[in-house]
């Protein structure tokens, strides 16, 4: 509990069944990374991942259907308990999910939340390895990671438009390059 | 911007960490080695463009190389043009169907990326999976781990002009695959499990095909060793190429057989058991020179070890003939085929589960498996609807190849051909 709170920048945490979630401030990102590197000794961050919350919990979405207690498989029942998720602070969470190389493979979740044009602290200083993520990320979700020594797109092409995994970005979407009419 | 190196502290299980001395890691961007500034602009620095269509890439890699004669100065990698929006595409397609996109993420170790999606949803649906299946599983992807190290000491043998490892390489896979066409119908990317277990009952034809197989296998093995082990053409080109230290790999967050070739002795299977991993005995093979042969060696290892797990999963197998398969839960599971002729309320299930989908309470989830190439991870956010709000899969192709820059310090261009082969990158999983 309380190794958490001296992570820096610290807001809150819970915990999940395969590893704690701890949220912190986005722009001490950074410092929680090596926080959680050099004290917490998470050796590998092993995932970088963003999430496009845009029309979360909106019209459109269907709730769990479940009773008050959870999911009662014995009695099955057609009229649930509409439950909407939880609204979520911001558009965007970034997530790092940090691995430690020691007995009982302790993980963990640090996880920083931001609105559309505001800048992530890039940790590639603290973990190499966040190079290709982070460029990823910014590829197809548009998340700016600052003080990156190369964020250009990574999966999609240098020239392409728009970031294909934001909710706004339609399936289909992507310009015609050819068609049969030509 | 200059990379920080880790503290000395000696936390993870390391073998061995003196490969060399300090990081290898390009100071600039850790996946680009830049030409010296101090290599004049008269030299002959030639850039050479390996890919994406070039043979020795595995599929559509492509390598800007940097070369002064024979030896790489430069080197910068270009990934993407496998690149299908797997991720996107999922979101639009309910949980029943998704199953089928990540066994296509990572082509080779299909069978390990299906299981990772499957328990992802499993432990958000708080889903108890059968003894049956669960063994099964295993049996399955440690086949999987087989064939894809044969794809893997096939194509770098190839490359290395060992063509004749090629061809009993593939006689053995082509094995694996009649035995995933017996149980599953389909010879790769099979679809078997089932959230909740697999999708059939195991033919009961399956078991002494499969133990001819595990009989077979190690003989083998011993084959391969015997072409491969003191072959001094493989010694050449492989001991001492392409060097990783302990250090860096963790830095550049490698996993699975390049972790353990740089001897760090972790293997989630061990460390973190998921299935029934800790109920079978196996060795996890770690060695500590970090080079394209310890690479070799670590996979050869591995296919013993599975080809014994395979065997142990055999053994209670075939003591579970007639129990369930898959769970038996209604709400996510497909009823029983028989029961649609006579069953309303299971036609109606059925109907249901086909085109609505099943609902998974909502939460987000990041779940790992060992799959041949390493960590292969789902991280998923389900908004409590039928469809995943947001996949995303850790690629262990992905990370592997982020370290092509690091293992060609000092090499040759021929190195280069050996040390992208052994870091057994599958540009599937790259791309997504």
């Amino acid at each position: 509990m309380t190794e958490w709170q001296r992570v820096p920048g610290y807001v809150s945490h819970r915990d999940g069944p395969e590893m704690p979630t701890v949220t912190v401030e986005t722009a001490q990102i950074r410092e929680a990374c090596e926080h959680a590197r050099d004290e917490l000794g998470f050796d590998i961050c092993v995932d970088v991942v963003a999430t496009d919350y845009l029309g979360w919990g909106g019209k459109g979405v269907s709730g769990y259907i479940g009773t008050s207690t959870g999911r009662d498989l014995m009695h099955p029942m057609t009229q649930g308990l509409q439950v909407l998720p939880e609204l979520k602070p911001k558009r965007f969470s970034v997530s790092y999910h940090l691995l430690a190389l020691r007995h009982g493979a302790p993980r963990a979740r640090l996880q920083c939340w931001v609105d559309d044009g505001e800048h992530v602290p890039s940790v590639v200083s603290i973990w190499p390895t966040c190079d290709w993520h982070e460029r990823e990320q910014y590829d197809l979700m548009g998340i700016v990671f600052d003080g990156h020594p190369n964020l250009e797109r990574l999966l999609m092409p240098e020239d392409w438009e728009g970031h294909p995994l934001r909710k706004d970005y339609p399936i289909g979407g992507e310009p015609v390059r050819f068609s049969d009419a030509e | 911007m200059s990379i920080a190196t880790p503290p000395r502290s000696r936390r993870w299980p390391v073998v061995a960490d003196g490969q060399y001395e300090g990081s290898r890691i390009p100071s600039r961007v850790p996946t680009i080695l830049d030409v010296p500034d101090d290599l004049p602009e008269s030299e002959d620095v030639l850039r050479v463009n390996f890919g994406p269509n070039h043979p020795s890439t595995h599929g559509v890699l492509r390598l800007i190389v940097d070369l002064q004669g024979e030896e790489v100065v430069g080197v910068s990698a270009v990934v993407g043009y496998l690149h299908t929006g797997f991720e996107k595409s999922m979101e639009s397609k309910t949980y029943w169907k998704g199953i089928t996109f990540p066994e296509r993420i990572d082509y080779v170790g299909y069978q390990n990326n299906e299981l990772v999606f499957v328990l992802a949803l499993e432990q958000l649906l708080e889903l108890q999976v059968p003894t049956k299946a669960t063994w099964m599983r295993m049996l399955l992807c440690e086949l999987n781990r087989i064939h894809s190290h044969l794809v893997f000491l096939g194509t770098s043998a190839l490359e290395l002009g060992a063509i004749s490892m090629f061809w009993y390489c593939f006689r053995e896979r082509e094995m694996i695959l009649d035995l995933s066409e017996l149980v599953t119908g389909q010879r790769m990317h099979t679809r078997y499990f089932q959230v909740g277990g697999l999708a059939e009952d195991i033919p009961s034809g399956f078991f002494p095909e499969c133990r001819k197989f595990v009989d077979w296998m190690p003989r083998a093995l011993e084959d391969y060793k015997g072409i491969l082990d003191r072959n001094e053409i493989w010694l050449e080109r492989t001991v001492g190429i392409g060097v990783l230290s302990a250090q860096d790999a963790i830095a550049l967050g490698q996993s699975g057989p390049n972790l353990r070739a740089s001897g760090v002795d972790w293997d989630l299977r061990r460390d973190q058991p998921y299935l029934n991993y800790e109920q079978v005995d196996f060795t996890v093979p770690v060695y500590p020179n970090g080079d394209v042969y310890d690479r070799y060696r670590v996979r050869m290892d591995e296919m013993a070890e599975s080809t014994k797990i395979v065997r142990q999963c055999l053994d209670r197998l075939e003591r579970m003939e007639g129990q369930p398969w898959i769970a038996d839960d209604r709400k996510v599971v497909l009823p029983p085929r028989e029961e649609l002729h006579t069953s309303m309320e299971s036609l109606i299930h059925h109907f249901k589960i086909v085109t609505e989908g099943f609902r998974v309470p909502e939460g987000e989830i990041y779940v790992a498996v060992e799959s041949p190439r390493g960590e292969s991870g789902c991280y998923l956010v389900s908004d409590g609807g039928p469809k995943p709000w947001r996949v995303h899969f850790r690629a262990p192709s992905f990370v592997a190849l982020e370290a092509t820059a690091t293992c060609l310090h000092h090499a040759l261009v021929a190195d280069l051909i050996a040390v992208v082969g052994s870091l057994d990158a599958v540009m599937g999983d790259t791309d997504r």
